[in-house]
């Protein structure tokens, strides 16, 4: 097995694993860590396929930003783990199993059609050829919008945190 | 037995790893004292001065102390997470020092080496991303103690750290839309020139005062110690740490202001590069800057006291961002009418 090989097994684990225990776990804490590993594991597998700029911001955005936010608001609210849900009868689980089991059919009935197995395109992911495409006439304006959005959501805050407004 | 190329790339990688560790901690460790020794120099003081000659021998002493001290783990605390934190305290700290250069090439025994561990095509993201996942040590640490001085000093710190964050990623952007590239080495060899102004400290200098308020807010040292703030929060996040659990969240620390210095002087000072043409580039001329900046650091908490709460996130959000989006706004501009 090649290096790559085997951080991709590695990772993927990982990434299967972590996500798993998101859904199973009780303690939101602890589902909100998983959810951590799984992002930063999914980012490995980017960077094994050559994708290191999206492997960067798949760490900054999802698993640095956004989570902080969501295990703040789950450490400042005290949320305590989750009681066993009190209408769980054995019609309730029936229904539930039959439901899983229609989506696991449609998924796979996707997956097997579209689906082959076989190596990754060789399209170079890099920093330079993603900037190029995003600064490209075909995703250029709604790149901007989105970057000046941002930077008003940025100024927004500064101003709502002004005393005197 | 003769070794394939990709084992043979895996074998330098592995010692250039371990060297950069142990450099690390030594420089961790020489730190603590030569901590000590300059601040209490500035206060009058003598400093450790009774461990070996000059107290040279304290590190060591602290260490033993150190490993032989009882681990307290506070009843109610959650046990999983409080052990975790120091752990993913001190990997994301040793992992950023993965991308920064300390030389350049050598040639030793026919074959170039680079002096850094990976030149990454996203170097200066890469640590970006590393220091946003710092910030959960330190959530973790504060929170699993269950401990209301614990949690405030954590929360406090985390949400210093990603107001900071913004700040310093901002100062970075100017450097890089001047060289082009995301790329350590890049960075580096675009400051070599024939003379001292060749740096982005004179090329970015709004950039740089950004970068080192907001890096010192980022090694959570003083003026922007809050989490440590004694009068209030007892030791803030790691209140209820003891032992090697202790000394592994202040080896983060330590290893995050290493960093910080490291990447200062890789992107404004020129990193390995000699300040003058007649001299040659030298792995030498970074450990002088760095030192200079370690310096620095001491300097500063032996100079300015602690700044206040809500001081510190204002002074955040109404004065580095906005300055730091000027800067900006000023070198893209430059930049497009020079091309």
């Amino acid at each position: 097995m090649t290096i790559d090989a085997v951080t991709f097994y590695v990772a993927a684990a990982l990434a299967l694993v972590s996500a798993v225990v998101v859904v199973a776990q009780r303690n939101p804490i602890y589902s909100a860590f998983a959810l951590i590993v799984t992002l930063c594991s999914l980012s490995a597998i980017y960077g094994i396929l050559g994708a290191s700029f999206i492997a960067i911001l798949q760490v900054v955005v999802y698993a640095g930003a956004i989570m902080v936010l969501f295990l703040f608001v789950l450490m400042l609210l005290n949320v305590r783990p989750e009681e066993r849900f009190a209408g769980e009868s054995r019609r309730f689980k029936l229904t539930a199993l039959a439901l899983g089991a229609l989506l696991a059919g449609q998924v796979a009935a996707v997956l097997l059609r579209v689906a082959r197995p076989g190596v990754a395109s060789d399209f170079d992911a890099s920093s330079r050829p993603v900037a190029r495409i995003l600064f490209s006439p075909q995703y250029l304006y709604v790149f901007e919008a989105t970057s000046v959005l941002i930077l008003a959501a940025l100024v927004g805050s500064v101003a709502l945190a002004r005393k005197d407004a | 037995m003769t070794l394939t190329p990709v084992q043979q790339e895996l074998a330098i990688t592995a010692l250039k790893v371990g060297v950069l560790l142990n450099l690390l901690l030594m420089i961790f460790s020489g730190m603590t004292y030569v901590e000590r020794r300059l601040l209490a120099f500035m206060q009058f003081r003598l400093g450790p001065n009774r461990t070996g000659p000059f107290g040279l021998l304290q590190p060591i002493a602290d260490g033993i102390k150190l490993f032989f001290k009882e681990e307290v783990i506070p009843e109610g605390a959650n046990k999983w997470i409080f052990v975790a934190a120091p752990g993913i305290a001190i990997v994301t700290a040793f992992l950023s020092v993965a991308v920064v250069p300390w030389g350049g090439t050598v040639t030793i025994g026919g074959r170039p080496i680079l002096l850094q561990i990976a030149d990454l095509d996203v170097g200066v993201l890469y640590l970006f991303a590393l220091s946003s996942l710092s910030v959960y040590a330190i959530v973790m640490a504060g929170w699993a103690a269950n401990n209301k001085y614990t949690l405030l000093g954590g929360l406090r710190s985390s949400a210093q750290m990603f107001s900071y964050e913004l700040a310093l990623g901002l100062s970075w952007i100017g450097i890089i839309l001047l060289t082009g590239s995301f790329r350590f080495g890049d960075i580096v060899r675009a400051q070599d020139g024939w003379f001292i102004p060749d740096w982005f400290f004179f090329k970015q200098p709004l950039a740089f005062l950004i970068y080192m308020v907001a890096g010192t807010a980022e090694a959570n040292r003083t003026p922007f110690d809050l989490p440590e703030a004694e009068t209030e929060l007892v030791a803030g996040f790691h209140t209820e740490y003891s032992s090697m659990r202790f000394a592994l969240l202040q080896m983060a620390e330590y290893v995050h202001m290493i960093t910080i210095s490291a990447v200062g002087a890789n992107l404004f000072f020129g990193g390995w590069m000699s300040p003058v043409q007649f001299l040659p580039d030298s792995p030498l001329w970074f450990v002088l800057k760095l030192a200079a900046f370690l310096f620095f650091f001491v300097w500063l908490r032996g100079t300015l006291p602690r700044f206040r709460y809500d001081q510190l996130m204002d002074f955040g959000w109404k004065v580095l961002v906005p300055l730091a989006v000027l800067n900006l706004l000023v070198t893209a501009t430059v930049v497009v009418l020079l091309q």
